[in-house]
Formats: C-alpha cells, sequence, structure tokens
C-alpha cells in the first residue's frame, strides 16, 4: 500500500515533466497525438536552437547566473565569516536583517530598482540584473555559510591567530576549506536561483539578445502562434541540466532547503 | 588589521549592498507612492495620499487583493497536506523510497517559467493531456473565469509541494524514536499516534513550512503571468501582476509603487502572523 502510494507520488512529480520531454521529441506531424509516438525526432530541438534566440539566452543565464553565485558566495563568505568569528557590533541585528530582506517580495523593489538604474545607466546591462541578483542571494548565502563557520571549531580559528593569521587568511586557508560543501550548497542554490529568475530579467534587460532562459521561454508564444514542439524542446534543454544538478547533489540540496526550517 | 576593524569590513560589502539595493527601494517605494510619477512624460510631483486613496477605491486592487488571498490559502493549505503526505511516505520504511526521494526534487528544480509553461501545454484547449482526459476538449480552461486561477493553483502545487514535504521530512526526522517506541509499548494505533505523537510534535515545522511558502505564494507572478498574464478578464490577476502591469506597461511609477507597498504591507502582515503561529506551535 505504502508502496503504491510512493509510487503514485513519484508519478506526480516527474510525469507532467517526462511529458514536456515527450512533446519535444514527438515528430512535428504527430505534435497533435496524445498517444504513443510513431517515432522520436529532433526536429524540435534543433528548430529550437537554430530559429529562436535560445542558444543566445542560454549564454546570457549561464553568464548571469555564473557571475551571480561567484559574487553571492564572495561577499557572503566575508560576511559569514565575520558574523561566525569576529563578532561584528549588532551581529544579531544583521542577521535578522538579512533575514527579512529574504522576505521582500521582489514586486516592491522592483519600480524603485529601475528608476535608480535608469538613473545610473545601468539599464539593459550586465550589471544592473547581476547587482540585484546577487545582493538578494545574500542573506541565503549568509545564513548557510555562518551557520557552515560556527560548525568549525573554534580552537583552528583560535590557532591560526597564534600562528600569527590575519583574518583573512583564516578565512582563505582554513574556513574556507572546511567549509566547501556548505559552499558547494550556497552556490547550487544561488545559481538555480538566478538561472529561473524572471521578474527582474524581464524588467532590467530590454534587448532582445540579453534575454535570459526563463525571459525567452515566456515570451517564445508572443514571436510564433505557440510552437508547441519548439517550446517543449527549449523548456527541456533549460531545465535538464538543472534536474540533473540536483539529481546529483541531491542529499546537498535537501539540507539547505531545510537548514533553519527545523530548530535544533 | 585589528579584529574589529575586520569584523566591520567584512560585513560591510554585504550591508552596503543589501542597504543599497533592498531597503532604499523599498523606503523609495513608500516616497514613490506619494507622488505622480509618469518616467515617459519627465512628469514628477508631489500628490500627498492621492494614490492611496484612490487605492482604497480602486476596484481592481481589492479584486487582484482577494484572488492573492485565495491563492495564498488555497496553494498552501493543499500544499501543506500533499507535503505532509509525502513526507511520511519518505519517512517511513517503504519501499520505494530512494524513488520518491530523487523524484521530489524534479519539480522543484524545473524553473517557474518551464512550469507554467509545461501546464499551459497541458491545459490546451485542442491538444492538452488534461482537457482530454477530462473529457472537456475544446474549453480553454485558462481562458474561463474561476477555473483559470485554480488552474495557476495547480502549477503552484506541483512545483513547490517537494519543498514543503522535504522541509516536513526534516521535522518528522528530527521527532526522537523513543516517543514512538513508548506509545507501541502502550499499544497506540497508528492514527492515535499521528494524531497525538507525530501532529503536535512536528506542529512547529508546520507552521515555519507554511510562513514560508505562503510569503512565497503572496509574490506569485511567474506562473499567472505565463499561464493567463492575469486574464480572463482579469480573474486571475494577482497583486504582484496588477503592480507589475501599472509601473511597466502603463508607466505609471507613483500608483505601481502604491500597489508595490500595498504588496508588501501584505507580505509583514504574513511574515507577523506566521512568527506567532510559530511560537504559539512550539509552546
Amino acid at each position: 500500500m505504502r508502496r503504491l502510494l510512493a509510487l503514485l507520488s513519484a508519478f506526480f512529480c516527474v510525469a507532467p515533466f517526462l511529458w514536456l520531454a515527450l512533446t519535444a521529441l514527438r515528430p512535428p506531424e504527430e505534435l497533435t497525438r496524445l498517444g504513443v509516438p510513431s517515432r522520436l525526432s529532433v526536429s524540435s530541438f534543433v528548430s529550437a536552437l537554430r530559429d529562436q534566440p535560445l542558444p543566445r539566452a542560454l549564454l546570457n543565464g549561464l553568464l548571469v547566473s555564473a557571475c551571480t553565485t561567484v559574487f553571492a558566495v564572495a561577499i557572503g563568505s566575508l560576511a559569514a565569516f565575520s558574523l561566525a568569528r569576529l563578532r561584528p557590533p549588532g551581529r544579531d541585528a544583521i542577521l535578522a536583517g538579512a533575514l527579512s530582506v529574504s522576505m521582500f517580495p521582489p514586486i516592491a523593489t522592483v519600480g524603485p530598482l529601475y528608476v535608480l538604474l535608469r538613473a545610473l545607466g545601468l539599464l539593459d546591462h550586465w550589471a544592473g540584473l547581476i547587482i540585484p541578483y546577487t545582493t538578494f542571494s545574500l542573506p541565503l548565502a549568509m545564513f548557510l555559510l555562518t551557520r557552515a563557520f560556527e560548525d568549525i571549531p573554534e580552537e583552528l580559528w583560535r590557532a591560526a591567530r597564534v600562528d600569527g593569521c590575519s583574518p583573512l587568511q583564516a578565512l582563505w586557508r582554513v574556513h574556507l576549506p572546511l567549509a566547501a560543501p556548505a559552499i558547494a550548497t550556497t552556490a547550487l542554490l544561488v545559481f538555480i536561483a538566478a538561472w529561473n529568475e524572471l521578474l527582474y530579467a524581464l524588467t532590467f534587460l530590454s534587448s532582445p539578445e540579453r534575454r535570459t532562459v526563463p525571459v525567452a521561454i515566456a515570451l517564445f508564444s508572443s514571436e510564433h502562434a505557440e510552437p508547441w514542439g519548439e517550446i517543449a524542446a527549449a523548456s527541456t534543454i533549460a531545465t535538464l541540466p538543472l534536474v540533473v544538478l540536483a539529481l546529483i547533489f541531491q542529499k546537498r540540496i535537501v539540507t539547505g532547503l531545510t537548514a533553519g526550517a527545523v530548530k535544533g | 588589521m585589528t579584529t574589529r576593524r575586520a569584523a566591520i569590513g567584512f560585513v560591510a560589502p554585504a550591508l552596503l549592498a543589501m542597504a543599497v539595493v533592498a531597503a532604499y527601494p523599498i523606503v523609495a517605494a513608500v516616497w514613490l507612492s506619494l507622488h505622480r510619477e509618469i518616467l515617459v512624460f519627465r512628469d514628477h510631483r508631489f500628490v500627498g495620499f492621492a494614490n492611496w486613496s484612490f487605492l482604497l477605491r480602486d476596484g481592481r486592487f481589492w479584486a487582484a487583493l482577494g484572488h492573492t488571498t485565495y491563492f495564498v490559502l488555497v496553494a498552501v493549505a493543499v500544499e501543506l497536506v500533499l507535503g505532509l503526505a509525502f513526507a511520511m511516505l519518505l519517512h517511513g520504511r517503504a519501499r520505494g523510497r530512494g524513488m520518491l526521494r530523487a523524484a521530489v526534487l524534479v519539480p522543484w528544480a524545473v524553473p517557474t517559467v518551464v512550469s507554467a509553461k509545461l501546464w499551459a501545454w497541458l491545459y490546451d484547449p485542442n491538444h492538452g493531456l488534461i482537457t482530454h482526459l477530462l473529457g472537456v476538449r475544446e474549453v480553454n480552461l485558462l481562458g474561463t473565469p474561476v477555473i483559470a486561477l485554480h488552474a495557476a493553483i495547480v502549477v503552484d502545487v506541483w512545483k513547490t509541494t517537494p519543498f514543503v514535504a522535504l522541509v516536513l521530512l526534516a521535522g518528522l526526522q528530527s521527532i526522537p524514536e523513543d516517543v514512538y517506541r513508548a506509545a507501541r509499548v502502550d499499544g497506540a494505533a497508528p492514527f492515535q499516534t499521528f494524531r497525538a505523537i507525530t501532529l503536535p510534535l512536528l506542529l512547529p515545522t508546520v507552521a515555519v513550512a507554511a510562513t514560508f511558502r505562503a510569503l512565497d505564494a503572496v509574490r506569485v507572478f511567474d506562473a499567472i503571468f505565463v499561464l493567463t498574464d492575469g486574464g480572463p478578464a482579469n480573474t486571475t490577476e494577482t497583486l504582484s501582476i496588477y503592480a507589475y502591469k501599472t509601473m511597466l506597461r502603463l508607466g505609471d511609477f507613483g500608483y505601481g509603487a502604491t500597489l508595490s507597498v500595498a504588496t508588501f504591507l501584505v507580505a509583514l502582515v504574513i511574515a507577523g502572523l506566521g512568527i506567532s503561529a510559530q511560537r504559539r506551535a512550539s509552546r
């Protein structure tokens, strides 16, 4: 009984995505059929990659998400190291502030940020997207990394100080290597969030050649009359790497997602 | 460099970014909401509370608030029930657990935009699998008032139930095994154990999951933008969609800011309710 329920639940989770992949693999003339396709075809993938600005969007997404990840991990680990080891004044207030930033609805900030980026001439520039993405990734990065640094024995930090390490050296040589798993978790979650974000990308980047993946997919239909084969193929291409990453780093992602939800 | 200077220096970049890119826009939005601000016309003047008094009389705002509230309540309730069921399946020793553990990460990893497109395809009036299975071919589910909002809720439930399940699973795993052993010794039936032990001990985690999800659902934008763009006849228009259209399609940043501050206030209320629920649950 439980096994059947588990099977049904797994089906509920996976089936819609498999249906999308199957749609992408159908020969174009069989798109309107629901049964088993007579053959599998890559023609939807070919036209999604050739006729649509998808390759461009994939590259854009990679650029924006990679930069966001690097900045968020760098700035976040500096801040987390300070919070965990150096006890800055107002430590609790800083953590509370970060927590409240993570609760801001993006719609509440998008208008004033648009006006601000416009005034700075950063609209339609990569920086205009990477800066907000980095900022709104910081609460998660600070939270996960502060926890990880606090779990490293305090004696190592004291020993490093005695040996004459500066705080920066202690972070770089001792804490970062020991917190490598938490850094990987943080990087994954930040990367995926940036890769998937729609509202800011839609608003701050106006030229079509700068579209990120979600924007390209969301606006697919406005350019043609719902080319479902291509939409399915593009969506599969945009999603498959994430699904693979999620499955490979299953444990890590689950830890990161649930950290802090249960008071331990 | 002294430790104290390093302490401040290391958090400074993060604090600066959050102050300029997160806190300042909220303050600026409040300020903008007191202005008439049409960027393209360079129209910028102080109008006091005119936007706010218009908001109170704006039927479209109240409708959007209603849709958003309904979306949050129904989606989060369904996600909690389904998520709890998933979590119990993942927690048990049933076979097929590893498979389910992997499967729940699939909807989580799918970008919201993709999951919306994917469901739009399933809802397609002519070739959609769901319209076919429901035997309502030729019916445009996403073009039918009342049904469209529920179709969007289904997308949200599919995409985010896994998150709820994983959080609740972590909660289940933190309940000590001894408690269950004691119940078994006392001869408690499984349902009694669930009601008397599991549920009360899990309540704090349920409150956390509900708060996280409600704060996320109240900002719902991507799914609606892709599925219906707020239609048909604005019956799926949520606060985020209305604010987005007002600011970025009409260019009215003054009233748009008013709408987005209102959304922020709703999120604040949810956060407050969530925190007090967590306090009560862990007592």
